[in-house]
């Protein structure tokens, strides 16, 4: 099967199996309230060191949009100890490879190096929890930089403009209705006051989680964690994580995104619907398989209706995010095929929607999918720094280690009963968008 | 004190680099096809990765596009399954399989559990040497490919990318997309596919490599069972081409607010004695890192690009150096202009000292993290047998890098990079940059 390359962004949102068995992983906590999990597998000398900060774009103050990472750019700056550009130099000249990413709910840092080199990573990360130094030079240069940015991700994209679009309608005042790089003109006004002002509130030991992953123990971890982020002081007026709920959604929203850029028109739907909560994981888990039901590949049941049975869509999808602070979303698409117009597309795709509630989970789809997850379970352990990545999300995210490890037999037990009761929940077209990315029409 | 403390700790750990410990074992089958192995019987599954040489660049004339939607469609149906079929078993044995097609190969990734083995391989089987080709699957694969060609030609990335290949190819395949064009794919007829498959998937091309939980024998039996059925010979390959690229600029008018630029002028050739010392000369130029030149005086001075990239692209029949960089319509010129800067300051004077060593010591300690699972591993023993490495050269790989001197960069810089005779394709509105007029 083809994918389609204007899509390419969808399939990074599909949802990872989760995996807990047979995984090697130790949890604990350092005094100053640090989180610390380590993920072992001693098959190559190599290790991931990651910290993430429970501090997102949907932690922002108002009018800031864009300053977590805008802030996690300057992190590569100078500190007390490193020069601009050293940190990443170092681990440069010690053969591994660095980056961070921002996310809605979580900001976070990372380098992968040879195992033996993980004390020299600590000092560094550890450093720049606390001590950056930065100039208005700075501010000024790597703002030009996070534009720049947003212009190859966004700007020059239309299907990620009309992403944008599509979270702005769907959040009535959630801040999952910004972007996380910032709106332009925002991003444009961003200083030096709101940069540290974020810094100052968020970036401390007890709000942020040390995950390491490869040839490694946690002897030796715990050792070098408790020296270099031990003896970090936790911040004591770290603000409780609380943000804005969302009202009642009442009122189906539609909108439509015209671009002379769009090559591939489509039809997209988002839902609010409920996230993984700490030991409440169950709608969640249910809505992870019916993504996979409906949308995941050849055998889905949008497939079947849209591209085997009627020949209407060239590309179908279901995508659902459970891990999240707050509400997500719950995605469906189709791109129809030419000669077939958004409308006709979007009333095939409610159709089978209808039917799927009828027809009800085909219990042969259900145990191919179940058994898929048992065998990830196993293909994961040649990939811990995937690991590894699961569990600084799930808990940057509000979730526990055992929710992690819940997660592989929560997946288990839900029924095809329980699929088609969080379908008939969560498909309420009062809460949902309906989107059409069409190309500009040309007026003489 | 610490930051004694750090420059102690960086001198131990340089010296003492990582070791990537890759046994491999090379195989020959009773039919005589060879096969490379790393056993690792920690996990119960195996990696296995097949790849024929030649891949879309034996598009028969006319035909462009034939191979890419026959390889699209492998997995559209094979033997007595139809596609929903085949997916449905490929599911039922948490199976998976990855079949792409570039300039010089075709490649198959397959990964699967050891209780599942047998099973699996004689899926892989069907949908190698008995793919269906159903009329239904071709067009509606055939729908998808023309998606995507028409969402290439309003990508400016893909657009930058398809009018350097004109330039820098002629009419050789290396020009045109694999995927082909609307016009050609449409043409596409069933014997068309069939023809493509015969001409790439013979027996006289094949590299293979698997990792995992297998012995040697299971994996000659293996080898046989899965790919005997394949014709010995396939299409010949296509000749070298032949690399002209003139020196300016070309702009391709797109409505879009940043400018995507793509550069570059002739290359080397993965054989090429020389081409340890071009990587390490690159890596200090534009070699992905934030700290190459390029990164530092475009993006981390100028705040001019989020990123700024250059990489030696050895194909098979052609080489090439090239570079990207994306930045807003009304400064696209300025980065051009300083990358040209940087160009002709490597050129005239090569690197440093500190550069050179900085470069090798970021090279020889990345390049144990690359063999880092299964499947990577795998993918990385293929790509060796075909540039006709031998199995011992991940041990010595290290020393090639440590044995480039000072004098070699300077010697290499001069010899291949070109500042004049880079060329650029910038697509978007760029304040200040106009067209070169065609030599």
């Amino acid at each position: 099967m083809i994918r389609l390359t204007a899509l390419a962004a969808f399939f990074s949102l599909l949802p990872g199996f989760l995996a807990a068995d047979n995984e090697a992983v130790t949890a604990f906590e350092l005094d100053n309230g640090m989180q610390v999990i380590v993920v072992e597998d001693h098959r190559a000398p190599v290790v991931q060191h990651m910290v993430w900060y429970r501090a997102g774009s949907a932690d922002e103050p108002k009018g800031s949009s864009g300053v977590a990472h805008f802030l996690e750019h300057l992190l590569f700056k100078a500190t007390d100890k490193l020069e601009a550009g050293e940190l990443s130099a170092t681990v440069a000249r010690n053969g591994g490879r660095d980056n961070a990413f921002t996310s809605y709910d979580y900001t976070a840092y990372f380098q992968r190096v040879a195992a033996d080199r993980l004390e020299l990573m600590m000092s560094m990360e550890s450093d720049r929890m606390r001590n950056i130094r930065l100039t208005e030079d700075n501010i000024r240069t790597e703002r030009d930089v996070i534009i720049e940015e947003r212009n190859q991700r966004t700007e020059n994209n239309p299907s990620a403009l009309f992403g944008e679009q599509m979270s702005a309608a769907q959040y009535l005042n959630h801040r999952y209705g910004v972007p996380i790089i910032g709106w332009m003109h925002e991003m444009r006004t961003l200083d030096m006051q709101d940069a540290l002002s974020f810094y100052e509130t968020y970036y401390a030991p007890n709000n942020a989680i040390l995950v390491v992953s490869g040839d490694v123990t946690p002897e030796d971890v715990r050792r070098l964690a408790e020296k270099y982020y031990g003896v970090i002081p936790a911040n004591p007026d770290l603000p409780e994580r609380i943000r804005t709920k969302e009202p009642p959604q009442t009122a189906e929203r539609r909108l439509i995104f015209r671009d002379a850029r769009v090559a591939q028109p489509y039809v997209r739907r988002s839902y609010l619907a409920p996230e993984r909560d700490p030991g409440d994981q169950k709608a969640a888990a249910a809505l992870t398989i019916l993504a996979e039901i409906l949308g995941g590949g050849t055998t889905s049941y949008l497939a079947n209706a849209l591209q085997f049975d009627e020949p209407i869509a060239t590309y179908s999808g279901a995508f659902y995010r459970g891990v999240s602070l707050d509400d997500t979303t719950f995605t469906i698409l189709a791109v129809p095929r030419s000669g077939i117009s958004l409308q006709e597309a979007e009333d095939a795709m409610d159709a089978a929607l209808v039917d799927f509630l009828v027809d009800g989970v085909d219990a042969e789809q259900l145990e191919r999918i179940k058994l898929q997850i048992r065998a990830d379970q196993i293909y994961a352990r040649d990939d811990v720094d995937r690991i590894a990545n699961r569990y600084g999300q799930a808990l940057a995210s509000g979730l526990t280690v055992e929710d992690v490890q819940a997660w592989p037999d929560v997946l288990e037990a839900v029924t095809a009963e329980d699929i088609v009761q969080v379908a008939r929940d969560v498909f309420d077209i009062r809460a949902s968008v309906t989107g059409w990315l069409m190309r500009e029409e040309v007026t003489q | 004190m610490i930051r004694f403390a750090l420059s102690m700790m960086m001198v131990l750990a340089i010296a003492v680099p990582a070791h990537a410990e890759v046994k491999i074992q090379e195989v020959t089958s009773d039919s005589g096809l060879t096969a490379w192995l790393v056993e690792d019987h920690s996990i119960p599954f195996v990696a296995l990765e097949i790849r024929f040489r030649g891949g879309a660049s034996l598009d028969a004339p006319g035909k462009r596009g034939a191979i890419n939607l026959m390889t699209a469609l492998l997995e559209e149906g094979a033997g007595d399954m139809n596609a929903r079929a085949f997916a449905r078993a490929g599911e039922a044995l948490a199976t998976s399989f990855g079949f792409d097609v570039g300039d010089d190969s075709l490649s198959v990734s397959a990964r699967f559990l050891t209780e599942n083995k047998d099973a699996s391989v004689a899926l892989l089987r069907a949908a190698l040497v008995m793919p269906r080709f159903d009329d239904e699957a071709i067009e509606r694969v055939r729908g998808q490919v023309l998606a995507n060609i028409s969402a290439e030609a309003k990508d400016p990335n893909d657009i930058a990318s398809r009018t350097f290949d004109q330039i820098a190819f002629g009419d050789h395949p290396y020009a045109s997309s694999p995927s082909g064009t609307e016009q050609s794919v449409s043409a596409l007829t069933r014997d068309d596919l069939v023809a493509a498959h015969r001409a790439v998937m013979a027996r006289d091309r094949i590299y293979i490599g698997a990792v995992g939980d297998i012995t040697p024998e299971e994996l000659t039996a293996l080898v046989d069972d899965l790919l005997d059925a394949l014709p010995a010979e396939g299409a010949p390959m296509p000749p070298a081409a032949e690399v002209t690229i003139p020196g300016g600029i070309t702009v391709v008018p797109f409505d879009t607010p940043q400018s995507v630029a793509l550069f570059g002028h002739s290359g080397m050739a993965q054989e090429d004695p020389d081409f340890f010392t071009a990587s390490v000369l690159n890596q200090v130029l534009g070699g992905g890192s934030f700290e190459s030149r390029l990164m530092e005086e475009v993006r981390e001075k100028r705040g001019l690009t989020y990123g700024v990239y250059s990489y030696l692209v050895p194909k098979d029949l052609a080489a090439i150096y090239l570079g990207s960089v994306s930045s807003a319509n009304d400064r696209i010129a300025e980065a051009i202009e300083v990358i040209r800067a940087e160009w002709a300051k490597a050129a005239a004077e090569g690197v440093t000292q500190a550069e050179l060593d900085d470069a090798k010591t970021y090279m020889t300690g990345a390049y144990p993290l690359r063999f880092d699972g299964n499947g990577p591993i795998a993918r990385i023993m293929v790509g060796m047998q075909m540039l006709g490495l031998p199995t011992d050269y991940i041990a010595t790989r290290n020393e090639r890098v440590e044995a480039v001197t000072l004098g070699d960069v300077r010697r290499v810089a001069a010899e291949l990079l070109d500042p004049e005779g880079l060329h650029f394709v910038v697509v978007g509105q760029p304040a200040g940059l106009q067209s070169t007029p065609a030599n």
